[in-house]
């Protein structure tokens, strides 16, 4: 395939093998090493896209991650991805692109008209379309720039792809692989320091892979691959190409986005994405150079302005241009050494037009020689053409000279890249020596270095890169003899920046976001001169480019509007992330069902045999009910469970519940300060129910404990407080009372427990057991416990219940759990035996007026609950002083009692507040509210428990469950939370 | 964030959950001014701007509650020990 801009020689691309791509439906073809923008310029495209406000055409202007303009939509169906700098995507076979923000092409863009609405973008103009009045912002205004201005269109659809994260540690971090960071690689790694290479390029060798310079007396690029040699051939160096280190955080910690198979069509079997690495480093070397400064001129934004250090990366690197009649705007030496290169290359040059009054003769006269015509203290005013460059207007002398050219190369000097080293909150400094912002004071353990650090030439680069190397590493006690420093030449790099020209036309000062100077002078007569006000009231530096060639400029701008120095006015912070990082790296794996660990019970496959709908408990999974055949709703299915277990027998699986094994001369002690109630007395072989406040005198926690041995406890949590109960007793222990004997381990997983409950139970229990164990009443009554040896396997036996039916829980090792389950079942199909879910033990327990979650709700006392009389008097314990604050202590506050509706069909919400039947539905009436509702078989109506105020005074009144969110208002009678067996006689039968 | 567990070495953050500024001892629940020491104990945090005594439980490793002494503004950690040695 043709490709009418490629250059006929050089440049680091493999020509023996062609890559095919598209941009905007049409097929082009470029080569292996190749970014989508030099192929794009090698087949002749340069006008990629349309800006984000105004809608002009644009080209590419750079040749790195700072592109404010050539941002295209990569790949297509749900790898589609907008915003993407062409300038940074590696080039792979059948790459798809397209153009973002113009319809129907770059080049006929009907919403170009956009440029008739200027007054609409100026600066300020979120703050001032806000001000309008809101049905208008609404209907009018906002759907219309919504539509008009913005960038690419996401794809809508799930990311196929998967990301990653890692973890590395390193001595030394060098971020930046040009010849500062290179050197300071080589020297860090001979003394044996463990060295991490950060390179967002695919390739090694920064500026060196676009100019041609001689290190050691050979080619640079020779020179870069001995040390990228050497490097791999070190055992403690690690080369990250394709990674962008974005972010610095305490502690030495670095966050880096390795783009692992960006530049392939589509991850490989089982690759990621993307890698969001955290990179643990002792000591950093900021190398990552800078970044070449743009001039505001009139049509400055023209498609075919180009950065001159990024024509020369395209012309050396990439062995194309973006046009044939080339110009320059230069204030600087290396501007005229990009003109050399473009001459070398045999490209013809009209004009080199540079600001100063004086360059030497060593630059100007290869130019001149070569009938290259130079202009000097001359500037270029204006740039016209549509869509791309045609013509400039230079002025000298206050003449006007129009040029005929295609590509006009500015270059004002470089901005090092002082990015990261504001992410802790340091500030650059403007130095007049280098004429641009650099590093002020750095993140701990950082230090920067070369172009990075305003020091621009290429010796001076080298010599501080084998410097820093060595003497990071010697700090960290690497020790090594003095290497000889590359030898290379010091090239000139003297500038002179001019900042603004007098023009005509709009002339941009952020490509990006469309901030023209216009905009800057509106922010300064409104007021908003300091850098950070200029910022977000302009939007200059925003976006995907963040200020990379724009925010020094504006700040510039500003400074001489307002007769400050670059000094007085500053420079914005950066903040992480440096580039742009994609959120589904930061989510990495956890998505989906990876969010959280699944946990399962040992008797999970039995339970899905057995028609099991399992529910989400915390991490675990619970059966909520099981279906049996012919069953057609979960009503159904549940209320046959819960008249089950109330007439014969029910299993429950209950191992997601917390459960602590605590040990020691002291547990009891320790209990007795960590519960209301006393176990120190508890006697062995015997269970209670316990009740923990938080210190504040709000409920914690309930559950029951169990004795197992003299100095050997149980203790249950609820499923979802277990984490945090446990916790709170290694606080208790560690924290207030070390000198307790006692230990704690979680065992939660190590144990699978059923619970056997109705007045059938106990036959079920002695089927099972046989002679191992005697389960009668005598031998075994209410609130009994006991470990005994089935075999050489455990068993725990406690006759507790949470239905207010005789039951007993039942448990053994998880290994067994499986066995346990099947075995109860066989045991119990004489008697008539089902499975219930969560769904059955939550309305036999509302049945029963036992609290729950729902009731322990962080806001809740112990007398709240009815369960006052539990505090010990005798005994200190968490909570006990916060829990007699008056408040919590005022009778007015709501207790717990049940309701009923008044019309037994009514069904109850839980949520409803309560109110007086005549009082009006105000938050001043409010008496309480609804926390837990069930449909009660046994009732035969719904039934709920409440929190009301003077609750327990008021059984037999009638008042309104009132809940407007779903127009719910019923009757309900006030009534004892206990809706079966109130005397508990059915427990110890 | 990385703290340096006594027991397990230096862990990322993420390993610890916080319960914030360390203000014990508690107090003496039978002294006649318990209710106002106790109250100050559960609600009273200084909240400096600086280095910051604060509890950290070791969750996802050693299940130790550390006396962390750590710098609200850089997240610098001066000192990590675990509680039960600290002065309570
Ligand atoms: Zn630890």
């Amino acid at each position: 395939m043709s490709k009418p801009m490629r250059l006929s020689n050089g440049g680091l691309l493999d020509r023996r093998r062609e890559i095919t791509f598209t941009f905007d439906g049409k097929p082009y073809a470029g080569h292996p090493g190749d970014t989508l923008a030099s192929a794009l310029m090698a087949n002749g495209v340069n006008l990629v896209g349309r800006s984000f406000k105004y809608h002009r055409p644009r080209g590419i202007f750079t040749a790195g991650p700072e592109e404010p303009n050539a941002l295209v939509t990569l790949r297509n169906g749900s790898r589609r991805e907008p915003n993407t700098k062409a300038t940074t995507v590696e080039l792979f076979d059948r790459l798809v692109a397209t153009s973002q923000n113009c319809w129907p092409s770059p080049r006929l863009d009907v919403l170009s008209v956009n440029q008739l609405f200027a007054p609409l973008f100026v600066g300020g103009f979120y703050y001032k379309t806000f001000m309008w009045p809101a049905s208008f912002w609404e209907k009018v205004y906002e759907p219309a720039i919504r539509r008009a201005a913005g960038l690419g269109m996401v794809s809508r659809l799930p990311d196929p792809d998967h990301y990653e994260h890692a973890t590395a540690y390193c001595d030394v971090l060098v971020v930046g692989s040009g010849p500062a960071g290179l050197s300071a690689a080589l020297a860090a790694a001979r003394t044996g320091a463990r060295v991490i290479i950060c390179e967002e390029d695919f390739r090694l060798g920064g500026r060196l892979l676009s100019e041609p310079h001689e290190i050691d007396s050979m080619p640079a690029i020779d020179w870069v691959a001995r040390v990228e040699a050497e490097l791999t051939s070190l055992p403690e160096v690690r080369i990250f190409r394709r990674t962008s280190v974005f972010g610095v955080y305490d502690g030495g910690t670095y966050g880096a986005l390795e783009r692992v198979s960006d530049h392939l069509p589509q991850p490989g079997l089982h690759q990621p994405r993307q890698r969001l690495w955290q990179i643990v480093a002792r000591r950093t070397i900021n190398a990552m150079g800078a970044i070449e400064r743009p001039i505001v001129f009139g049509g400055n934004d023209k498609p075919g302005v180009i950065l001159a250090s990024a024509l020369r990366t395209y012309v050396n690197r990439f062995a194309t241009a973006p046009g044939r009649k080339i110009a320059f705007f230069v204030t600087s030496d290396d501007g005229w050494l990009t003109a050399q290169d473009v001459l070398k290359a045999g490209l013809p040059i009209e004009i080199v037009v540079d600001a100063r009054a004086h360059v030497a003769d060593a630059l100007t006269r290869p130019l001149s020689r070569a009938g290259v015509r130079v202009l000097l203290d001359a500037v270029v005013s204006d740039a016209h053409g549509r869509p791309g460059l045609k013509h400039i207007e230079v002025r000298k002398d206050d003449k006007i000279l129009q040029f005929e050219v295609d590509v006009l190369a500015v270059s004002n000097g470089y901005n090092p890249q002082v990015g990261l080293t504001t992410h802790l909150g340091g500030k650059p400094v403007w130095s007049e020596e280098c004429g641009a912002f650099v590093p002020g004071e750095l993140p701990p353990g950082m230090q920067s270095i070369g172009a990075a650090a305003g020091d621009f030439a290429l010796a001076a680069c080298l010599r501080a890169g084998m410097q820093a190397g060595r003497t990071l590493a010697s700090d960290l006690g690497f020790a090594s003899a003095p290497a000889a420093v590359p030898r290379a030449d010091d090239e000139p790099c003297a500038v002179s920046p001019v900042w603004y020209v007098e023009h005509r036309g709009k002339a941009f000062v952020d490509q990006q976001n469309d901030v023209t100077a216009k905009d800057v002078a509106i922010a300064n007569r409104e007021g908003f001169r300091a850098v950070e006000h200029l910022k977000r009231y302009t939007t200059l530096g925003m976006a995907t480019e963040q200020g990379k060639t724009s925010s020094v400029t504006g700040q510039a701008l500003m400074a001489h509007l307002t007769g400050r120095t670059m000094h007085q006015a500053g420079t914005t912070r950066f903040r992480p992330p440096h580039v742009p990082v994609a959120i589904g790296a930061f989510a990495g794996p956890h998505v989906g069902k990876h969010f959280k660990a699944t946990r399962y019970c040992a008797g999970h496959d039995w339970a899905l045999e057995n028609g099991a709908t399992m529910i989400e408990a915390g991490q675990w999974l619970r059966p909520r009910w099981f279906t049996k055949p012919g069953e057609t709703d979960w009503f159904e299915s549940v209320t046959r469970e819960v008249k089950t277990v109330r007439a014969a027998v029910g299993i429950c699986d209950v191992s997601s519940l917390g459960k602590i094994e605590i040990h020691g001369r002291d547990a009891g002690a320790f209990l007795d300060r960590v519960y209301v109630n006393m176990f120190s007395t508890l006697p062995v072989g015997k269970a209670r129910y316990g009740l923990m406040l938080r210190e504040d005198g709000i409920v914690l926690d309930d559950g029951t404990t169990a004795r197992l041995g003299p100095e050997q406890y149980v203790m249950s949590t609820t499923t979802g407080n277990a984490g945090k109960v446990m916790q709170h007793l290694e606080f208790c222990h560690q924290v207030l009372w070390p000198e307790l004997d006692v230990a704690m381990a979680s065992v939660t997983e190590q144990w699978t427990q059923y619970a056997v409950a109705g007045p059938k139970s106990r036959k079920v229990l002695e089927t099972l057991l046989g002679d191992r164990f005697d389960v009668s009443n005598e031998a075994f009554p209410f609130l009994a416990c006991a470990e005994f040896f089935w075999g050489d396997v455990p068993v725990r036996l406690y006759r507790i219940s949470f239905s207010g039916e005789l039951a007993y829980e039942i448990a053994v090792p998880a290994n067994y759990g499986d066995s346990l389950i099947r075995a109860l079942m066989r045991a119990g199909a004489e008697f008539g035996a089902v499975p219930y879910g969560s769904e059955a033990l939550g309305v036999l327990r509302i049945e029963k007026g036992h609290v729950s979650v729902p009731e322990l709700n962080g806001q809740t006392t112990a007398a709240d609950l009815g369960l006052g009389k539990m505090l010990s008097k005798k005994k200190d314990f968490i909570g006990r002083v916060l829990a007699e604050r008056p408040a919590l202590t005022d009778p007015d506050r709501p207790s717990l009692v049940g309701f009923k509706p008044v019309d037994p069909g009514q069904r109850l919400r839980s949520g409803a507040h309560f109110l007086a039947i005549e009082a009006a539905a105000t938050a001043e009436n409010d008496e309480g509210y609804m926390t837990s509702v069930t449909y009660s078989p046994h009732a035969g109506c719904w039934v709920g428990l409440g929190l009301l105020k003077h609750g327990a005074a008021r059984i037999g009144e009638y008042v309104r469950a009132y809940d407007p969110v779903r127009e719910g208002d019923v009757e309900v009678e006030v009534v004892s939370p206990i809706f079966v067996d109130p005397e508990g006689k059915w427990l110890h039968e | 964030m990385r703290i340096p567990c006594p027991f397990c070495g230096p862990r990322d953050v993420s390993e610890f959950v916080t319960l914030g500024e360390a203000t014990g001892p508690r107090p003496d629940p039978a002294a006649p001014d318990a209710a106002e020491k106790f109250f100050a104990y559960a609600y009273l945090r200084s909240n400096p701007a600086g280095p910051s005594e604060e509890h950290w439980y070791h969750a996802l490793g050693c299940r130790s509650w550390l006396k962390v002494v750590r710098d609200t503004r850089t997240h610098e950690i001066e000192s990590a020990a675990l509680a039960r040695e600290g002065a309570r």
